[in-house]
């Protein structure tokens, strides 16, 4: 009831955002720029309406993401705000539970709006409503999920323009990690090998929820890599979330 | 008495930028606040008063101590929700409106929906501002703001509220309607903590009062105890006698349109005055004698601190 409170409060403040329609704006161009590079393409033209779509939806959805969620929590430290939300019966996990579901339900209602202009484009094109680029979709939002979680962590301790930079380090590494994988294959054992090998299970790996390639191509997609990407979505988040509470639990807001 | 808050050896200190060095802010804080009186909390800027309160609040943690609500730990959900609060300059969600920001609180404190509308109306009768419930609050003015900043303190019917300079930045209009709100409060049975560095009003509703300073109670007690009833001096204001014959007598503060304020600091010579306006036919148009106010007291403590 508490964190549906700070949520639902969380989204009205979110969506009054002028950033946020900022972003959709370029997004939608993006999407729609998509179908003139699409022209200038010998061969399947949908493929790339498709590929460049996926592509502007995880991008500007992280984005959105990181500029919204890096403020969340330091707007209230920084107006004052906290001190009444607080002072009032609730725990400090449940706030910042609040502010993630909250953000959480912006991000789903704005991917949501972005998919269907993206899928409308799409069915322009081929006739057919193409329900497998959802599957991709719902990637993008599990990938969401854990940069929300990694900027509110960020959110916790430090101002807005050091997390943003922060959080924005932490998707473009995550989806160039996987270059690593290649190093590693490459490298002749020792410590050269081993420090590749310690970074690679370090280091987010962000890859894991990209599944554009196998939907825009119609690749099969084992059932094992989807469980294996679910699962790695929602502890890698969990876990995220548990750092940043243990912070926010011991935090003095003078 | 029943104790609603309870302070014992409260310390806390903060770092000072990325030096390990630190700043004690409390040194050592005891007090305690009998349930259903107005305890003022008074000290200059930078004393601790508003440090104190968020360590009540749990929004601080502090090095050492220990803070107790109506018996239970200051940090349980029982206690917090037996207690208001008020900020020093609140600021609350701008782009809410009124009855919208009281709602989402109210949701905070589990308030049942049915009877949250009720209490929002009341809440915004009390504090003045039912006209103003569909306003947003960023074009409240100063004192709507404190206004809406006492409602939401008192949306859940606590036991205690804190209130952190309440009366700040308010026209006498704004703080004589706070303050009746604050008296009305005491008649209602609830407890009010008031940290305050406006003597007047601390001295015309408290019941108690600590002083605090350099983060340190340097005196507690009831204003009785901590005023003395003695009289200091006596002002009098008078016409139709002439300035050098009261030279010996008193103090001449001013003399404005024949109208002479002396400050006369022995009683003996206020009886002389008094003969000596009566032989002239001369007119007495004031006489206050003045004893020590909380003002004399908290400037004293200071100095001495």
């Amino acid at each position: 009831m508490k964190i549906r409170a700070i949520a639902l409060h969380t989204l009205k403040e979110a969506i009054r955002d002028r950033i946020l329609y900022l972003i959709l704006f370029f997004a939608v161009i993006c999407i729609g720029f998509s179908r003139l590079l699409a022209l200038l393409t010998i061969g399947d033209r949908v493929k790339i309406i498709k590929d460049v779509g996926l592509s502007s939806l995880s991008l500007f959805g992280a984005l959105m993401a990181i500029l919204i969620g890096t403020g969340l929590v330091y707007k209230e430290i920084d107006k004052k705000t906290i001190y009444t939300l607080l002072s009032k019966p609730i725990h400090r996990y449940q706030f910042l539970l609040g502010k993630f579901f909250g953000l959480i339900l912006t991000l789903f209602i704005m991917l949501l709006l972005m998919s269907i202009i993206f899928l409308a484009l799409i069915f322009f094109h081929t006739f057919t409503i193409e329900w497998q680029l959802l599957v991709a979709i719902l990637y993008i939002f599990l990938e969401l999920c854990l940069i929300t979680a990694v900027a509110l962590l960020f959110s916790c301790f430090s101002t807005p323009i050091l997390s943003s930079i922060f959080s924005l380090a932490f998707y473009l590494i995550g989806h160039t990690a996987w270059g690593l994988e290649t190093l590693i294959v490459k490298i002749k054992s020792g410590f050269g090998k081993a420090l590749a090998q310690g970074l690679y299970h370090f280091l987010p790996d962000l890859e894991n929820f990209n599944f554009r390639t196998e939907v825009v191509h119609n690749l099969p997609i084992p059932a094992s890599i989807f469980l294996y990407s679910t699962l790695y979505g929602i502890f890698y988040t969990l876990f995220v979330l548990t750092i940043a509470l243990l912070i926010f639990r011991k935090r003095d807001f003078i | 008495m029943a104790l609603a808050l309870n302070i014992e050896n409260l310390h806390k200190s903060f770092s000072l930028g990325f030096m390990l060095k630190k700043k004690k802010i409390l040194k050592g804080i005891s007090l305690s606040v009998n349930e259903g009186e107005i305890f003022g909390y008074l000290g200059p800027n930078g004393a601790g008063k508003t440090t104190t309160i968020k360590c009540i609040l749990g929004l601080i943690f502090p090095d050492q101590g220990k803070i107790e609500l109506f018996g239970h730990s200051h940090l349980s959900l029982q206690a917090k929700a037996q207690t208001g609060f008020l900020p020093e300059n609140p600021y609350f969600y701008d782009h809410l409106t009124a009855s919208e920001f009281l709602t989402f609180y109210s949701q905070l404190f589990s308030i049942k929906k049915n009877e949250r509308e009720e209490k929002i109306k009341g809440l915004l009768r009390i504090v003045g501002l039912e006209q103003s419930a569909d306003l947003q609050l960023r074009k409240f003015s100063r004192g709507m703001l404190q206004r809406i900043g006492l409602a939401q303190s008192l949306l859940n019917d606590p036991s205690l509220v804190l209130l952190d300079e309440p009366l700040g930045g308010l026209d006498p209009i704004g703080r004589k309607e706070i303050r009746d709100i604050i008296v009305k409060l005491k008649q209602e049975g609830k407890t009010v903590f008031l940290s305050s560095h406006i003597l007047q009003d601390i001295e015309m509703i408290c019941d108690r009062v600590a002083i605090i300073v350099n983060g340190e109670v340097v005196n507690q007690g009831t204003l009785k105890d901590l005023i003395s009833e003695k009289i200091l001096f006596t002002e009098i204001e008078l016409s139709g006698v002439e300035e050098k014959e009261l030279k010996n007598l008193g103090e001449s503060l001013t003399e404005k349109g024949g109208r002479i304020l002396l400050k006369v600091f022995e009683e003996d010579n206020v009886e002389k005055i008094l003969e000596l306006v009566k032989s002239q036919k001369g007119k007495v148009h004031s006489l206050i004698p003045r004893t020590e106010t909380l003002e004399d007291l908290f400037v004293g403590m200071v100095k001495q601190t």
